[in-house]
């Protein structure tokens, strides 16, 4: 038992210092080591993240002249902002882009999630590996590969043209509205498929089977059943998509054409050649807040249709 | 329709949507060894002039080096924070918790441009001047949330027992951390730095952003895309891009399965 | 050696608005096998890991040989634990698993491996050092997360549900083991179950806990035959209740009017939670039985039998007394030549004075 006394030994020398140590067991406590232990991450977020927002919503109630930064408290950038029609229009624009976007990219990506969920039977990791294989290559050049297949000469027309369908290459195609959906609906497929896939997959089969056996064919199943468990999932996709592309920069200047370009183009162009930092700020501000209030309502509607899931 | 009829239905209709995902990186390696400056059908033959013209231009080396200081140095940052946080959100209650994490992960879901311009507006009005180094901060705030998510499932994977087996055991906290948590969990930082690294290697925006004078592989490809001469090089350094993006997957998604197999959990996802 | 080796003084413990204990006070002897004995939720797990280290009581105090533990972190209290989950490193084999804790003890590398050798012989692993720990059963986990705490020699071995992972059969087998185990090396052990049959074989001591407080502690056969309460009688084994009236109580005796089985005379210990509270009497129904016509009793009862359950080596007979409106269970060990009676069949119930317990 020699081990074991000495291990005990140092107990009994406690007693008298118990105050000082009721106090550094309180500081041992669960809630001050996490916070000692999230607090490397968390300032690091506070200083590069939440400080820089907080000052770019500063620098958009300020105004600038070339280098110079006027410090008066104005609305003039928020006004300019929601007033000139062509921010109006890209913003607008860019809202609508997204909003179509994110409907195409979640219904596109339902069946195939449903697929991978239901009727995958080994090989499940295969194809969730397949499905996200394109997208680690570089950004940029998938964005310009879709310039190369919808160009005049691209691979699309060449296509038709050989096989007889058109005489003429389509020219409606690149540069403009439909050329930015369509790369960014396949940009962002894999974000919408995994969210739903794993809602699907978290489904109970038992749940599916009780709904077949009380009656339900295959169709009402769906409806009833498995759509309104797999919404948190489908919410989630929606949400991963919309919030980023509306700030998409890479997509219109390559294929958006004149007509194609989004609220980020114009951002850009207020930090580099326009100059005008406080502006491209109060644009930033505004659609960031516009692009909340939309997730806000959708989560807010989402969990209302999924609410009897939950 | 019956079952097995849908069933049929749903392959054929991933297997059209497959088509439609890989379409343009199909088209990486058959650009990248055509023997024309053109890109563009109908192919006229195979080279592999684009690779040789690779390997002559320096300002493509220099900017690969760039790019691989920027991605370690990312990734190693975001990994370091990652499991600070991941740990801390696994295993304590703490006050502000939600707020904090939300912070952490709001990367996650904020468009780029916002965090590159709020980034450089502070860079900026700091006087601070722009370099790899500002690039390298701005992507290890990207990365973490990723990081974050890798670990925490590595975390949670673990048995909490096991560690208070081995403070039971007479071991202490730092003993602890070394001979149980780490061991157990190593794959999971594997995973995280090799995911950090890709991403960083691939990050646009940003980089476009802050970066001073030094380009790094995105930034260098964009300049790179206005000249119609050089896209056949582009092209087949998009598709080595491609090759080494998979293969460090691959390896991050070897060891992430083999930290959940460590800790005695077999499923997946 | 009067001090107890493990002194609970009014331990309580809360989270957050919930409290597990109530100022929980108990004391433990030394080599003894003392089991927390509740249903799930009752605190036995947090008692048990107050002791070990790994929650910090709210209030109260716990004592170890006399020195407090307060602030003492669990790497250095003199307590090892079996987990319920046994938590064996995956990341090490066998010998490497039951050798974990010596390396902090600065042992030669020669003694530590013989200190190894030792404690899986005791378990009955002998041999089995240089196993991967992933590829054992969960009977031989079990042996060695056991190896593992005793290699360390604790003044006190804790173990939380050790056994409730383990199917029927190997889990009485290692109840037997467990208990000869405790036996052989002397060292005080604290079983946290709630499997009452467990604590009734294995425990010198049970303490049964509900809600936070211990009900009552006391060896198998007091809890058995004198719980203190009408919630610990349910909880451990079958009893059937009746109304009761204390009609009058003096230090030697008392007198009770109890439903169907009408005037009894009882000793004072037969109400273990006092007489004066008392509202219903308990009796196992084991101790009472069915009369043969002929068979005597020291006091029988009349009633009909309402349902017959049969169990292979014994049959429960639901009888309900004349002038009860419940049926009473009976429970009669099946006997060769014996006829049982039917359903609707009058009986008569034969039971003693000494096997009825007033509780509160």
């Amino acid at each position: 038992m020699s081990a074991a006394e000495e291990r005990a030994a140092p107990v009994a020398y406690i007693s008298p210092r118990r105050r000082s140590r009721r106090i550094a067991n309180a500081l041992r406590g669960e809630a001050a080591q996490g916070l000692l232990l999230v607090s490397p991450t968390f300032l690091y977020a506070l200083v590069l993240l939440a400080a820089p927002l907080a000052l770019v919503l500063l620098l958009s109630f300020w105004t600038q002249n070339y280098l110079e930064i006027d410090r008066t408290f104005t609305l003039a950038n928020y006004r300019e902002a929601w007033t000139d029609p062509l921010y109006r229009l890209l913003m607008l624009r860019s809202l609508a882009i997204s909003g179509i976007v994110t409907v195409l990219t979640v219904i596109l990506a339902f069946p195939i999630a449903y697929f991978v969920a239901f009727h995958v039977k080994r090989n499940r990791a295969l194809w969730l590996f397949l499905i996200t294989i394109p997208f680690w290559t570089s950004y940029l050049l998938r964005v310009f590969l879709w310039k190369v297949i919808l160009g005049y000469n691209g691979v699309l027309n060449s296509a038709l043209i050989w096989l007889g369908l058109i005489e003429e290459p389509l020219t409606f195609i690149l540069y403009d509205v439909n050329a930015v959906i369509l790369t960014l609906t396949h940009a962002w497929a894999p974000f919408a498929i995994l969210p739903i896939y794993v809602a699907l997959s978290r489904i109970d089969r038992s749940l599916l089977e009780a709904a077949e056996d009380l009656g339900d064919g295959p169709l009402r199943r769906f409806f009833r059943v498995t759509l309104p468990l797999a919404m948190p999932g489908v919410l989630a996709a929606a949400l991963i998509v919309f919030i980023p592309t509306v700030g998409d920069y890479v997509t219109p200047r390559l294929v958006g054409g004149s007509d194609g370009l989004m609220i980020a183009n114009i951002i850009q162009v207020q930090f580099g050649k326009a100059n005008d930092a406080p502006l491209g700020a109060a644009l930033s501000v505004s659609s960031m807040a516009i692009v909340a209030a939309i997730s806000l309502m959708l989560l807010l509607v989402g969990r209302r249709i999924g609410g009897a899931s939950r | 329709m019956s079952a097995a009829g849908r069933s049929m239905g749903l392959r054929g209709y991933a297997l059209l949507y497959l088509l439609f995902l890989y379409a343009p990186v199909i088209l990486l390696p058959l650009f990248a060894f055509n023997d024309s400056a053109i890109i563009a059908f109908p192919l006229s033959g195979f080279t592999t002039a684009a690779f040789t013209q690779l390997w002559e231009t320096p300002a493509l080396h220099a900017a690969v080096w760039n790019s691989l200081k920027v991605g370690v140095a990312a990734a190693l940052i975001s990994t370091a924070l990652g499991i600070c946080a991941a740990r801390a959100a696994t295993r304590s209650r703490f006050p502000g918790k939600r707020p904090i994490m939300g912070l952490i992960m709001a990367p996650l879901v904020l468009p780029e441009i916002i965090i590159a311009v709020a980034l450089l507006i502070v860079l900026v009005q700091l006087g601070m001047p722009l370099s790899l180094w500002t690039v390298a901060l701005g992507h290890v705030l990207i990365c973490t949330p990723f990081a974050v998510a890798i670990l925490s499932s590595a975390f949670l994977a673990l048995d909490q027992s096991l560690e208070e087996a081995s403070l039971d055991l007479g071991e202490t906290r730092v003993g602890t951390f070394f001979r149980v948590t780490l061991p157990l969990v190593a794959p999971g930082i594997v995973a995280s730095l090799l995911i950090s690294f890709t991403l960083s290697l691939d990050e646009f925006i940003i980089a476009f952003f802050l970066t001073g004078s030094d380009a790094t592989l995105p930034v260098y490809i964009w300049s790179q895309l206005r000249f119609t001469a050089k896209l056949p090089s582009v092209m087949a350094l998009g598709f080595l891009l491609l090759l080494f993006s998979l293969l460090l997957l691959i390896a991050a998604e070897w060891f992430r399965r083999r930290a959940r197999r460590g800790a005695g959990d077999e499923g997946w996802i | 050696m009067n001090a107890p080796l493990i002194a609970l003084d009014r331990v309580e413990k809360r989270f957050g608005a919930f409290t597990a204990l109530h100022g929980v006070s108990a004391e433990i002897r030394e080599g003894e096998f003392f089991s927390l004995l509740g249903p799930s939720g009752c605190g036995k797990t947090t008692l048990l890991r107050c002791i070990a280290g790994f929650e910090q009581p709210t209030g109260g105090e716990i004592r170890i040989d006399g020195g407090s533990m307060e602030g003492v972190p669990a790497n250095r209290r003199p307590t090892n634990m079996v987990f319920q989950s046994y938590a064996i490193f995956p990341h090490l084999d066998v010998a490497q698993n039951v050798g974990y804790g010596l390396r902090r003890l600065g042992l030669k590398r020669e003694e530590a491996a013989r200190r190894v050798e030792e404690a899986l012989a005791m378990v009955d692993l002998a041999g089995y050092g240089a196993r991967p720990s992933g590829k054992l059963s969960g009977g031989q986990r079990q042996r060695v997360a056991l190896a593992r705490a005793l290699v360390m020699r604790p003044r006190v071995l804790l173990l939380d549900e050790p056994l409730s992972a383990l199917d029927k059969k190997l889990r009485e087998q290692m109840q037997a083991e467990l208990r000869r185990l405790q036996r052989a090396v002397g060292i005080t052990f604290i079983l946290v179950t709630h499997d009452q049959e467990e604590a009734l074989i294995m425990s010198d001591r049970i303490a049964v806990m509900f809600d936070g407080r211990i009900a009552q502690v006391a060896d198998s056969e007091t809890l058995y035959r004198r719980p203190v309460s009408r919630r610990v009688a349910a909880f451990i084994g079958v009893m059937n209740f009746l109304e009761a009236r204390v009609s009058a109580a003096s230090g030697s005796g008392i007198e009770a009017e109890i439903e169907g089985l009408g005037r009894v005379a009882l000793r004072a210990e037969q109400a273990p939670g006092g007489a004066a509270g008392a509202l219903s009497a308990g009796v196992r129904p084991e101790l009472l039985s069915l009369l043969w016509p002929g068979e005597s009793a020291e006091r029988t009862a009349e009633g009909v039998v309402e349902d017959v359950v049969y169990y292979g080596y014994m049959t429960d007979f639901a009888v309900r007394l004349d002038g009860m409106a419940r049926p009473l269970t009976v429970s009669m060990r099946n006997a060769a030549g014996r006829r049982a009676p039917a359903k609707g069949e009058r009986v008569r119930v034969g039971w003693s004075t000494e096997s009825v317990v007033l509780l509160a």
